[in-house]
């Protein structure tokens, strides 16, 4: 156990009754309740939490927010090793385990920061200059090199075991910070009786009123904000989010918020997620994000021990931690001094009070003289130390003389950033403030407004009065009429103006952004160089692209540049920024769709029934088709597919076609809609018949193929392709709605209604007879080739019967309601089991369509015309229709089009592989004697040899004549002989019995 | 984004799917391939306000017209697309 070195005796908003053990890099150490890893790290004394990105500098922590661009650590353990979190928003609790990174072998004796010593060669562009040459060793030396000493954390190996979630919300006024003036907002448009939600990226409400104390309402602060808090919650319509922030905006209204749920937690409770992404849907927003110090940049700016002044601040007062005995104070602001008062009543030494300007008022002077330190006119210059911290802190003098200051601390302010992030992600730019040298924001996104610090106003008062206006004009806005209540007030002191100091010159490197290790001569190299754009310095130097979005580093180094070039700050450009304004987990964005939940899963009606027979299932969008049914003592797929495709054709199988995409056609208009959007005629066609149908693109292209039958004189059934059922739905509508909204016509989908099955091969009149009621007539006069009824079921149950056939068998397809599916299926496999039935998959269907040389999905690629797939007499030259002036372009009715042929190899052992190129013979495979290739292939049980389809340039023409058939990828080369399409069959006697 | 169904309501850009322009009108058979290459291919790049078809999917399966700003994604007018590209009967 450590002994808490650095903890005050009193004070603090931590829990001293509730003491939790931790871990860093395997050290046990001890914090409180209400600590952050960063404040307990502290509090043990510890400065060096990590190694930096490029030069792996020892580095300590230089804030106490969501900024923080150095304290990254590895959080947790195995599936829950979380790299570069930040320790200063980690949440302490009991038994957290945390690690540096980015050194080896440790933390104090770090291999990789020889790379100061060659810190020449890393500097702005180091990539593109220093790995030049010879480029092949990119690949194999340069790039694993580097990244393996550049990487931060290591990511877990192993899934992550918790889970995580999205959410909705809609207010009417979203207010973003729980400080002073996200407090005051929300109070203000909470009474009007406005549907609030206030969120805070912290656990407790305050913000700054945490750590700076003072006076609202004649109350302490903290007094203060528990009371406003307590208004709030009573409010019914006031929603309170801790441990969230506003992440983004989005059009309409929509914000983005990430919800740490539990990662305050070792594991998250059950039943709940470790975070929660919201989506916010916000019809006002007030944006009380707060600001963000800016530290300056002098040599030795990152030597542990070198904190922000507000940081240094926060520890000593709201977590009761000291990062330093003996302080000293860098500053260009009256706010920095707050940082001496608070030293100075925790019993800390200061040891002098560096001030870049001249004028230091009365009260200040008096503070100095009370404590009995030194205020120096000038500018640190140059920090010496390293991994122990800081040595000696040196001081150029206004009139050019030097000092030098003993303190192991050094807090710095530069000068407040308006935290404006949100309200530039729809691109409007933050405007220049000179007197308080900062971009404050313009032109937020509708409905939104800043206030208080993010909007440039600092002082407390000002920051009340502010939040309340915010508050009350939104709710007014939007009709809430009732009182917003008083606003509470607060007295600011009087300030002596900021006086701006961005870089201090001298020996040594000075860091501007701590991340990434972007110096001052950095940026000084990049205007040379020319790069001297924002946009170009950004990319550049990688300035502000680490994690940390520039957070503390963007508008100083926006400053170093104008300075650089000779031009002021606004001429020099704006820095805006893109959501999200922290960093999100994968985990949080994915939500609940991982692993199977990816997407829905939809299940045939005769799954659970397939299932029990050990079907193998495929994924077909997002169905789950069975494939196979595997039988015991088959060695393989083929064995079971052959087996299932020779019982088809010499007794009767059945296979769930249940995907298809199915749509009722209703109407009077019915058929004349139906020639309009297929290439072929169904106005004309008799009720009780189907018909197949093809569709085109309106470029000319094939769409969609299918069968549609004529139920009644105004209805149709039109089935799709199981992959475009939701496209041609989309599709038909269009036509429907868009097109031609004078047709008296509407449109079902039917696809899950409907349970179907089709039954194929000789045997099939015999099983239905057994299914079907007697008085039923099957036979070929009663019920011909492309007939279709309703039919009764033995039993009761009405079923539609369609005699049409993908196999090239006598079949037939029946569905029955979807919820009658499984029942039909077990009767088919009873009622058939004297005739041998089996059930066949998806494999086995594509066999036979292939042997029956029916395109699928491989033919119907987007890039194929109905005279391409042999489909072109289909085209009726009678009326107008969906493609048809397109697909007489010359080009889609070229006579070298790639069309539809057979294929098989010569020899009739060779495996066919899709993919492989058709070459003439005696040519050099190049794609100039390229003329087409293998879609679909199957091993053919009829022909006991490989068969394909394929497109092939004149390919008509060339029947009988053999082609090299050229595999690159798979390195085969082999000869093939180009065929009728149909190998099966060809006369079609079967199907038509 | 948000898109206010004249039928659904206020729904998230989730349930819409985007084809775009909706001033162009399909062109009879007679007005050749001209006329079909135009309506099919091109499309002007608006930067301001355009006139887009939208398609309800995940909702009421209507296609919408909606006026949006390309610039500012402001959406001005959401209405259905009845006849929005329907050929104009005697205007060829």
């Amino acid at each position: 156990m450590s002994s808490q070195s650095h903890r005050l005796a009193s004070g603090g908003l931590i829990d001293r009754s509730t003491p939790m053990n931790f871990t860093f890099d395997g050290k046990p150490m001890t914090g409180y309740a209400g600590d952050t890893l960063a404040s307990a790290l502290v509090a043990n004394g510890v400065r060096l939490v990590g190694r930096s990105f490029k030069y792996h500098r020892p580095r300590g922590i230089l804030t106490a927010g969501s900024e923080e661009p150095n304290a990254l650590v590895e959080l947790r353990s195995g599936a829950r090793r979380e790299p570069n979190t930040k320790a200063t928003t980690a949440e302490l609790y009991d038994g957290l385990e945390a690690a540096s990174q980015n050194r080896w072998p440790s933390l104090r004796h770090d291999f990789l920061s020889v790379n100061q010593l060659a810190s020449p060669i890393f500097v702005a562009g180091f990539y593109y200059k220093t790995f030049m040459w010879p480029a092949a060793l990119w690949e194999k030396l340069y790039e694993p090199l580097i990244r393996r000493a550049a990487g931060l954390g290591r990511a877990a190996e192993a899934p992550d075991p918790d889970s995580y979630e999205k959410a909705w919300a809609h207010c009417d006024v979203l207010v973003a910070g729980g400080g002073p003036t996200g407090l005051a907002a929300a109070l203000a448009a909470g009474r009007t009786g406005a549907r609030v939600i206030l969120c805070d990226e912290g656990t407790q409400f305050g913000g700054r009123l945490l750590s700076d104390g003072g006076e609202i309402d004649s109350m302490p602060s903290g007094e203060w904000a528990a009371k406003a808090l307590a208004e709030l919650e009573a409010l019914p319509n006031v929603r309170i989010m801790a441990r969230t922030t506003v992440t983004g905006v989005y059009d309409g209204g929509v914000h983005s918020a990430l919800e740490r749920v539990s990662d305050h937690l070792p594991v998250p409770p059950a039943h709940t997620p470790r975070q929660r992404l919201w989506r916010i849907v916000a019809r006002r927003s007030v944006v009380a994000a707060g600001a963000i110090e800016r530290p300056i940049v002098f040599p030795g700016n990152d030597v542990p021990g070198v904190m922000t002044a507000s940081a240094m601040r926060t520890y000593i007062s709201r977590y009761a931690a000291t990062p330093a005995r003996r302080i000293a104070l860098f500053t260009n602001n009256d706010d920095g001094w707050k940082t001496v008062e608070a030293a100075l009543a925790a019993g800390l030494a200061v040891a002098a009070v560096v001030d870049s300007r001249a004028e230091i008022s009365a009260a200040q002077r008096e503070t100095a003289r009370g404590a009995g330190f030194a205020i120096l006119n000038g500018a640190v210059d140059r920090v010496d130390g390293g991994k122990d911290g800081i040595g000696s802190i040196s001081v150029a003098l206004a009139g050019g003389a030097r000092a030098t200051v003993e303190a192991d601390g050094l807090a710095v302010s530069g000068g407040w950033n308006p935290a404006l992030a949100l309200t530039s992600y729809h691109r409007g730019r933050p405007k220049w403030r000179n007197d308080i040298a900062a971009f404050v924001p313009d032109s937020p996104p509708p409905g939104m407004h800043a206030a208080g610090a993010a909007n440039g106003s600092f002082g407390l008062a000002a920051c009340l009065a502010d939040g309340h206006a915010a508050g009350a004009s939104a709710a007014s806005d939007l009709g809430f009429s009732k009182s917003a209540g008083k606003a509470s007030s607060a007295a600011d002191a009087p300030e002596t103006p900021l006086s701006p100091v961005w870089h201090v010159a001298g020996k040594g490197k000075a860091f501007v952004d701590y991340q990434n290790d972007v110096t001052a001569s950095d940026i000084e190299l990049s205007a040379r160089e020319g790069f001297q754009s924002v946009e170009h310095l950004k990319r550049y130097t990688t300035l502000g692209m680490a994690t940390d979005q520039g957070k503390t580093s963007n508008v100083s180094g926006l400053a170093i540049m104008a300075a650089v070039t000779g031009r002021s700050i606004p001429e020099t450009g704006t820095t805006i920024y893109r959501p999200p304004y922290v960093p999100t987990s994968m985990g949080a964005l994915a939500g609940t769709n991982r692993g199977e939940h990816f997407h829905a899963t939809r299940l045939t009606p005769s799954h659970h029934w397939a299932e029990e027979q050990g079907a193998v299932f495929v994924d077909t969008g997002l169905w789950k088709r069975a494939q196979w049914y595997p039988r015991a003592g088959e060695k393989d797929w083929l064995e079971s597919v052959t087996r299932e495709v020779r019982t088809v054709r010499s007794g009767v199988g059945f296979c769930d076609v249940s995907t298809l995409g199915k749509i009722d056609v209703h109407g009077p208009d019915a058929g004349a809609f139906l020639d309009r959007v297929y290439i072929n005629t169904f106005s004309t066609l008799a009720v009780g018949k189907a018909r197949y149908g093809l569709m085109l693109r309106e470029d000319g292209m094939v769409y969609d193929d299918g069968t549609t039958s004529r139920l009644a004189e105004d209805h149709y059934f039109l089935t799709t392709t199981t992959a475009k059922a939701g496209p041609v739905m989309q599709h038909l509508e269009f036509c429907r709605q868009v097109l031609f909204p004078e047709l008296d016509v509407q449109l079902t989908s039917v696809s899950d209604q409907w349970a179907q099955f089709s039954i194929a091969g000789p045997k099939v009149r015999d099983l239905l007879r057994e299914i079907v009621d007697p008085e039923e007539d099957l036979s070929n006069e009663g019920f011909p080739f492309m007939g279709v009824r309703e039919v009764a079921l033995r039993g009761g149950i009405r079923a539609r019967l369609f005699r049409i056939s993908f196999s090239g068998e006598m079949a037939f397809e029946i569905s029955v309601p979807a919820r009658f599916g499984d029942a039909l299926v077990r009767n088919l496999m009873r009622a058939g089991e004297p005739f041998g039935i089996i059930p066949y998959g998806t494999e086995a269907l594509g066999v036979m369509r292939v042997e029956k040389g029916h395109v699928a999905g491989p033919e119907l690629n987007g890039t194929t015309t109905a005279g391409d797939l042999g489909l072109g007499k289909m085209m009726s030259s009678k009326k107008d229709y969906i493609g048809r002036t397109m697909a007489g372009r010359d080009a889609l009715t070229a006579p070298d089009r790639q069309v539809v042929v057979g294929i098989r190899p010569t020899d009739k052992a060779r495996r066919l592989r899709s993919g492989a190129h058709l070459i003439p013979m005696g040519e050099m495979p190049e794609p100039s004697t390229d003329h087409g290739y293998v879609t679909s292939v199957c091993f053919s049980p009829m022909l006991d040899q490989w068969i394909g389809l394929g497109l092939l340039a004149r390919g008509r023409d060339r029947i009988g004549e053999v082609m090299r058939a050229h595999d690159p990828l798979r390195g085969e080369d082999y000869d093939v002989e180009i065929c009728n399409p149909v190998f099966y069959d060809p006369e079609g006697g079967r199907q038509r019995g | 984004m948000r898109i206010a169904c004249p039928y659904c309501g206020p729904r998230e850009n989730g349930e819409f799917s985007y084809l775009g322009d909706a001033t162009p009108v399909r062109p009879s058979l007679e007005q050749g391939v001209d006329a079909m290459l135009d309506y099919v291919f091109l499309r002007d790049n608006v930067a301001g306000e355009m006139q887009e078809l939208w398609y309800h999917g995940g909702g009421c399966r209507a296609w919408l017209k909606v006026t949006r700003n390309t610039l500012t994604h402001e959406i001005s007018a959401v209405e259905a697309a009845r006849g929005a590209g329907a050929a104009k009967v005697g205007k060829r």
